[in-house]
C-alpha cells in the first residue's frame, strides 16, 4: 500500500491511475490530477511523506534530537531529570542545561513521541512550556481529512497534541516552541494533503473593530426608526388634538368628515411606524412566544399594537361600541411610545459602548509590528508572527511587541497602561519587559519568552472578558424575579383593565385601555436587569487600568465584604530579596574598600547573601577583582586573597576560631540582628574590619498602604515563616499589631481558616506561588504578580503592580462598584414599584392622577439610560492614595 | 353589574389563566447534546429572540462545545453568560462561537444574554 502524495488517500501499486519517479522514488496517484498537481510542485508534495504508521517521515533513521524548554528547573533538579528521561523507552541522551532552562533528548521517534517526552518531564514535577495555537485550515473534502491532519501534526517533533474542530475549520495545536515554530506547523499541514493553513485571528482588534462597527450598525438603524417614527410621530400628536390648536380646530372639528379622513391617514401612517421602526419589537414577541417566555420586547409589542388595534376597530366598525365617546382613536400613543423606546434602544447602544471602553483601550495597546532578526538580518513583521525565542529590537519611543527578557541595551520602560505604575521602569539585561509598554529612553534586544495569546497583555485581556461575563452574587437574585417579572406585568395590566372596565368612571373602556397600556409599556425589565452588569463591566474594566485583575463578580462582592486581610510578608510586604541596609566599621576602615573587597570575595559564592553584597558594590560603582583563592567553609563562610589581602567572610564561629578579636563589632551585631538584619563579619589580614548587613528590605510604600488599609475599617494580620522576633521588627517598622510568627508555609492555610472563625472576612496577599493554599482558603485571595505572570490561577485578584497599594485601590474599587450597584438596583427596583401603581392609577381616587402612556414612554427609556448612566459615573473613579 | 362587565371580568380571569400556564406551567423538552467524535458533547444553538433550542441536556465530566450562531442584530444578544461556570463569550452576528467548558456538577444552569432577557437552560445529568 502506498499514499498518494497530493491528496494522502491509500494508493495499491498496481492500482494507482499515474506514477511519477522523482528524486529516485516512485510515487503513486490515485488520479491523474493528483499525478498534474505533483509535477506542478514536486518538491511540495515529494518532501516528507509521512508513514502511515507512525507519522514519521521516510528516510529518518537513528535518533533525532528535540529540545524543549522546562520549568521549575534548579541545580538539584537537573540530574534527576535526566535521569528520569534516560530511563524512558527509545531515550539515547538526555542533557539538562538548568541556566537555559532546557532540556536536550536524542531519542528515537519509532519508540516515543514528544508527547511522551513531554509526559515524562511532567511526572518528574516540572512544566514543560507549551504553546497553543489555531490554525485556520482550509481546502478539506473528506470526512477523514480531520484526522489526518491531526496526525500530521502531531509528527512533529515538538508537537504535544493536536485537536481540529470541523465545525470551524481550526485545529488547536499545543507545542513546545523551542522546538516546532509556525512554519513547521502550516507544512505539516499543508503536506497532509491539499490544504492550506494560516494562524486563526486572535481576538484582536480587528474583531473589536467589526463588533464596534456592528453595534455603529444597529446604532444608525435606531436612529433611522427613530426618526421616521419622530416625523409621523408630530403631525399624529398635532392632528390627534385639533381642538386645542387654533388653527386646527376649525378645520378638523369633532365627528366631521376631514376628521375621519384623518384619521384614517394616521392609522395607515402608524401602522407603518409599528412595522418598520417597531419591527424589532413584534420580531422579539414572536420569538420569546414561541419557547414560552416574554421579555420587553413583548410588552412593548403589547401595548403599541393594542392601541393601534383599538383605534383601527373603533375606526372602521364603530357601530360596535356602545356610544359614539368610545370610538375616540390612539394612534399617537401607537407612534410616540414607538419612537421613544425606539430613541431609548439607541441612547443605550451608545452607553453601553461607553461602558465596554476599558477592554477596547487594552486591545488598542497591542503592537502591531515587531522588528526582529531572522537569519542575521533586521525584519519587520506583524506581532502576530513572532515566535518564542525570537531576537527582538526595541528603539527609543517603540512599543515593546511581545513579553522577554533583556539580552543586550539598557534603558527606561513606561509600563503604567499595564500596571498602573505613572514612573517608568529602568531595564538592564536579564530583566523582564511586557508586551505593549513604551520604551522610553534607550535601545535594547530582548529575547521573546512569551508571544500571541501567552502574553501578559492577552492574558489580562482574556480575565477581564471573563470577569466581565461574570456575574455578582446578588444578580442571581435578580435574575429569579426577573423571570416572573414579565408575565406578572401582564396580569396587572389585565387586571387594571377589568377593574377600571367594572368600577371605573365612564367612558370605562377608555379609561380600561389606557391604564392597561400603560401599564405594559411602564415597566421596565430592562432596568432591572442591566443594573448589575453594567457597573460590573465598568468596575472590572476600571480595575484593569489601574493594574488589578479582578477575576469575577463574585471576587467583587467579597471585596466589598472584608473586614480582615492577612499579609504574607516576604515578597508582598517586602521586596522578598535581600540588599546590603548596614555596613558597621572597625575604626581607620575605609567603607569603599571594605565593600569592594568583600563583592570581590563574593563573586565567587551564589548565596543569595553574597549577591546583595555584589549588587550593592556594583550599585556603588567599584571595580571588583578576581579572588586569587577561594574557600567555602560551611556553616562559618568563606575565605579568599583579593589583592593579596586574606578575606575572611562569615560569622562569629568563624572569627572565634580564627582567633580574631571583634571588640565592640560583637554588640553592634547583636542590634542589627534585633532589628531582623543578618550580620557578616568581614576581617581582612587577620583584623576584624567591620560587618555587613543584609536584609529583605521593604517595598517603599507598603507602610503608606497598610495605615490606609487600617483607616478604611481592615485589621490588618501579617504571616511569616520568620522567627517572632524578626517578625516582630518588620512588624513594628510597617506598623502592624498582629503578627504571625514561625508559620510553615503549608500552615498558612490553617492560619487564614483560624482567622475566619473569629467571623471574619479574610483577605489574603501573597505572591501566589507558595502560598496557594492560603489564597484559596481566604474570602478573597490577592496574588502580587510580577511583571508578566498575571494568570495566577489561586488567585481571585491579581495584582500586576508589585505594590500594596494595590490591594488598597482594589477594595475601593469593589466598594465603589457595589456601591454602584446597588444604587442601581434600589433605583431600579423603586422605579417599578412606584411606576407599576401609578399607571394602574392608584392615584386616581384620591388626586384624580392618571399616568398617560406617553409619558410612560419616557420614564420607560429614561430608567435603563440612567441605569447605564450611572454605571458610567463609576468610571470617574481615581484611586486614593494612602493619607 | 352589567352583561358587558361580567364578559369583561371572565375574559380577563381567563387571559390571566392563560399566561400563567403558558408562561409558568408549561414543560419544555430538553435537547440532547451528542457526542462528536472530539469527545465534545455538542449542540448548535441559534440566537433569534431566544436560544433555539433553549433546553440543553448533557452528561456530567464530559467536556461541553455549544456553538452559538446569532443571526439578529439587536444589541441585547450580543452576549452570552453561563454564570455558574463563569464563561461568556460575544456572539459576533452570523458567525459561529464555541462556548467551551466541563460540566463538573449535576443540576440546572442557566445561560442568557448580559441582561436577562433571553434565557436558556442547560441541564447536566
Amino acid at each position: 500500500m502506498e499514499k498518494d502524495p497530493v491528496c494522502g488517500m491509500e494508493v495499491e501499486p498496481q492500482e494507482a491511475a499515474a506514477t511519477r519517479r522523482y528524486q529516485g522514488r516512485t510515487y503513486y496517484f490515485c488520479s491523474e490530477e493528483d499525478a498534474s498537481k505533483f509535477d506542478g510542485a514536486p518538491d511540495r508534495y515529494a518532501t516528507a511523506i509521512p508513514s502511515a504508521t507512525t507519522g514519521i517521515a521516510d528516510g529518518v533513521t537513528g535518533p533525532v534530537r528535540i529540545t524543549l524548554a522546562v520549568s521549575g528547573l534548579d541545580r538539584s533538579g537537573g540530574p534527576a531529570l535526566a535521569g528520569a528521561l534516560r530511563a524512558s523507552p527509545g531515550v539515547h541522551g538526555a542533557s539538562v542545561n538548568v541556566r537555559g532552562g532546557v532540556v536536550a533528548i536524542d531519542y528515537d521517534p519509532w519508540q516515543s513521541t514528544t508527547a511522551d517526552l513531554v509526559e515524562v518531564i511532567r511526572a518528574a514535577g516540572f512544566g514543560t512550556g507549551e504553546q497553543t495555537t489555531r490554525l485556520q485550515v482550509s481546502g478539506l473534502y473528506c470526512a477523514e481529512c480531520v484526522g489526518r491532519i491531526e496526525d500530521a501534526l502531531r509528527a512533529v517533533p515538538g508537537v504535544v497534541g493536536a485537536t481540529m474542530n470541523a465545525a470551524t475549520n481550526e485545529v488547536k495545536v499545543q507545542y513546545v516552541p523551542s522546538s516546532a515554530d509556525l512554519e513547521r506547523l502550516t507544512r505539516a499541514v499543508e503536506s497532509a494533503g491539499p490544504y492550506k493553513a494560516q494562524r486563526a485571528p486572535e481576538a484582536s482588534e480587528k474583531e473589536m473593530d467589526k463588533e464596534a462597527q456592528a453595534n455603529e450598525r444597529e446604532y444608525r438603524s435606531l436612529m433611522r426608526k427613530w426618526w421616521f417614527a419622530a416625523a409621523v410621530g408630530v403631525p399624529t400628536m398635532l392632528l390627534s388634538y385639533p381642538w386645542l390648536f387654533p388653527g386646527l380646530r376649525d378645520l378638523f372639528p369633532r365627528g366631521s368628515q376631514n376628521l375621519l379622513f384623518i384619521w384614517y391617514a394616521m392609522g395607515a401612517a402608524s401602522l407603518g411606524v409599528l412595522a418598520y421602526s417597531g419591527s424589532q419589537f413584534f420580531v422579539g414577541m414572536w420569538g420569546g412566544l414561541k419557547r414560552r417566555s416574554a421579555n420587553m420586547h413583548t410588552l412593548i409589542a403589547m401595548g403599541t399594537g393594542v392601541a393601534w388595534l383599538y383605534s383601527t376597530v373603533a375606526l372602521l366598525v364603530p357601530q360596535l361600541f356602545p356610544s359614539e365617546e368610545f370610538t375616540d382613536v390612539y394612534y399617537d400613543v401607537t407612534v410616540v411610545v414607538t419612537a421613544l423606546v425606539v430613541l431609548g434602544l439607541a441612547m443605550e447602544i451608545k452607553a453601553k459602548g461607553r461602558t465596554s471602553e476599558a477592554i477596547k483601550k487594552l486591545i488598542g495597546l497591542q503592537a502591531k509590528v515587531a522588528r526582529v532578526i531572522r537569519d542575521g538580518r533586521e525584519v519587520d513583521i506583524p506581532v502576530e508572527e513572532v515566535l518564542v525565542n525570537d531576537v527582538v529590537i526595541v528603539r527609543p519611543g517603540e512599543k515593546v511587541p511581545v513579553d522577554g527578557l533583556v539580552l543586550e541595551g539598557q534603558s527606561a520602560v513606561d509600563e503604567s497602561m499595564i500596571t498602573g505604575e505613572s514612573l517608568p521602569v529602568s531595564k538592564k539585561v536579564g530583566d523582564e519587559v511586557i508586551g505593549a509598554t513604551i520604551n522610553k529612553t534607550g535601545a535594547f534586544k530582548f529575547r521573546a519568552t512569551k508571544v500571541g495569546k501567552d502574553t501578559a497583555l492577552a492574558n489580562i485581556i482574556r480575565l477581564v472578558q471573563d470577569a466581565q461575563g461574570s456575574k455578582v452574587p446578588i444578580q442571581r437574585i435578580v435574575d429569579r424575579v426577573s423571570a416572573y417579572f414579565t408575565p406578572t406585568v401582564m396580569i396587572l395590566a389585565i387586571l387594571g383593565f377589568v377593574i377600571w372596565y367594572d368600577l371605573g368612571p365612564e367612558p370605562a373602556l377608555t379609561y380600561a385601555l389606557i391604564v392597561a397600556v400603560t401599564t405594559l409599556i411602564i415597566a421596565c425589565p430592562c432596568a432591572l436587569g442591566m443594573a448589575t452588569p453594567m457597573s460590573l463591566t465598568t468596575g472590572i474594566g476600571l480595575g484593569a487600568q489601574n493594574g488589578i485583575l479582578i477575576r469575577s463578580g463574585d471576587a467583587l462582592q467579597a471585596a466589598e465584604r472584608l473586614n480582615a486581610v492577612i499579609l504574607d510578608k516576604t515578597g508582598t510586604i517586602t521586596h522578598g530579596k535581600p540588599t546590603l541596609t548596614d555596613v558597621a566599621l572597625a575604626p581607620g576602615q575605609d567603607e569603599a574598600e571594605v565593600l569592594r573587597l568583600a563583592a570581590s570575595v563574593e563573586r565567587s559564592s551564589e548565596h543569595p547573601l553574597a549577591l546583595a553584597i555584589v549588587e550593592a558594590a556594583q550599585a556603588r560603582g567599584l571595580k571588583l577583582h578576581q579572588p586569587g583563592t577561594f574557600d567555602a567553609i560551611p556553616g562559618h563562610g568563606v575565605s579568599a586573597v583579593v589583592d593579596g589581602r586574606r578575606m575572611l567572610i562569615g560569622n562569629l564561629k568563624l572569627m572565634n576560631g580564627e582567633g580574631i578579636a571583634l571588640a565592640d563589632l560583637e554588640e553592634r551585631s547583636k542590634a542589627l540582628a534585633d532589628d531582623g538584619k543578618t550580620p557578616m563579619y568581614i576581617a581582612i589580614d587577620g583584623r576584624a574590619a567591620g560587618i555587613l548587613a543584609v536584609a529583605d528590605t521593604i517595598k517603599d510604600d507598603s507602610r503608606a498602604a497598610i495605615a490606609a488599609m487600617t483607616k478604611m475599617g481592615l485589621e490588618v494580620v501579617m504571616i511569616t515563616g520568620d522567627n517572632e522576633r524578626t517578625a516582630r521588627a518588620i512588624a513594628r517598622q510597617v506598623g502592624i499589631a498582629r503578627v504571625m510568627a514561625e508559620v510553615l508555609p503549608q500552615d498558612k492555610a490553617l492560619n487564614v481558616q483560624k482567622l475566619q472563625l473569629e467571623g471574619k472576612k479574610v483577605a489574603m496577599v501573597g505572591d501566589g506561588i507558595n502560598d496557594a493554599p492560603a489564597l484559596a482558603q481566604a474570602d478573597i485571595g490577592l496574588a502580587i504578580g510580577t511583571g508578566t505572570d498575571v494568570a495566577i490561577e489561586a488567585s481571585d485578584i491579581t495584582l500586576i503592580k508589585g505594590s500594596l497599594m494595590g490591594v488598597v485601590t482594589a477594595i475601593q474599587i469593589s466598594r465603589a462598584t457595589m456601591r454602584n450597584v446597588y444604587q442601581n438596583l434600589v433605583g431600579a427596583f423603586i422605579y417599578n414599584t412606584a411606576g407599576l401603581p401609578i399607571a394602574l392609577g392608584i392615584l386616581y381616587p384620591f388626586l384624580g392622577i392618571l399616568l398617560s402612556p406617553l409619558l410612560a414612554a419616557l420614564a420607560m427609556s429614561f430608567s435603563s439610560v440612567t441605569v447605564i448612566s450611572n454605571a458610567n459615573r463609576l468610571k470617574r473613579f481615581k484611586p486614593a492614595t494612602a493619607a | 353589574m352589567s352583561l358587558g362587565q361580567i364578559l369583561v371580568t371572565l375574559a380577563g380571569l381567563a387571559a390571566i389563566a392563560f399566561i400563567v400556564w403558558f408562561f409558568w406551567m408549561g414543560k419544555r423538552p430538553g435537547v440532547k447534546a451528542g457526542l462528536s467524535s472530539s469527545g465534545y458533547q455538542e449542540a448548535m444553538i441559534l440566537v433569534k429572540g431566544g436560544y433555539t433550542p433553549d433546553v440543553i441536556v448533557v452528561e456530567r465530566g464530559k467536556p461541553v462545545r455549544l456553538n452559538f450562531v446569532r443571526a439578529e442584530s439587536a444589541s441585547c444578544s450580543e452576549m452570552v453568560l453561563f454564570p455558574d461556570f463563569n464563561k461568556s463569550a460575544k456572539l459576533p452576528e452570523g458567525e459561529t462561537v464555541p462556548v467551551e467548558f466541563m460540566p463538573d456538577r449535576t443540576g440546572e444552569f442557566e445561560f442568557q444574554c448580559q441582561m436577562g432577557m433571553l434565557r436558556g437552560k442547560l441541564i447536566v445529568e
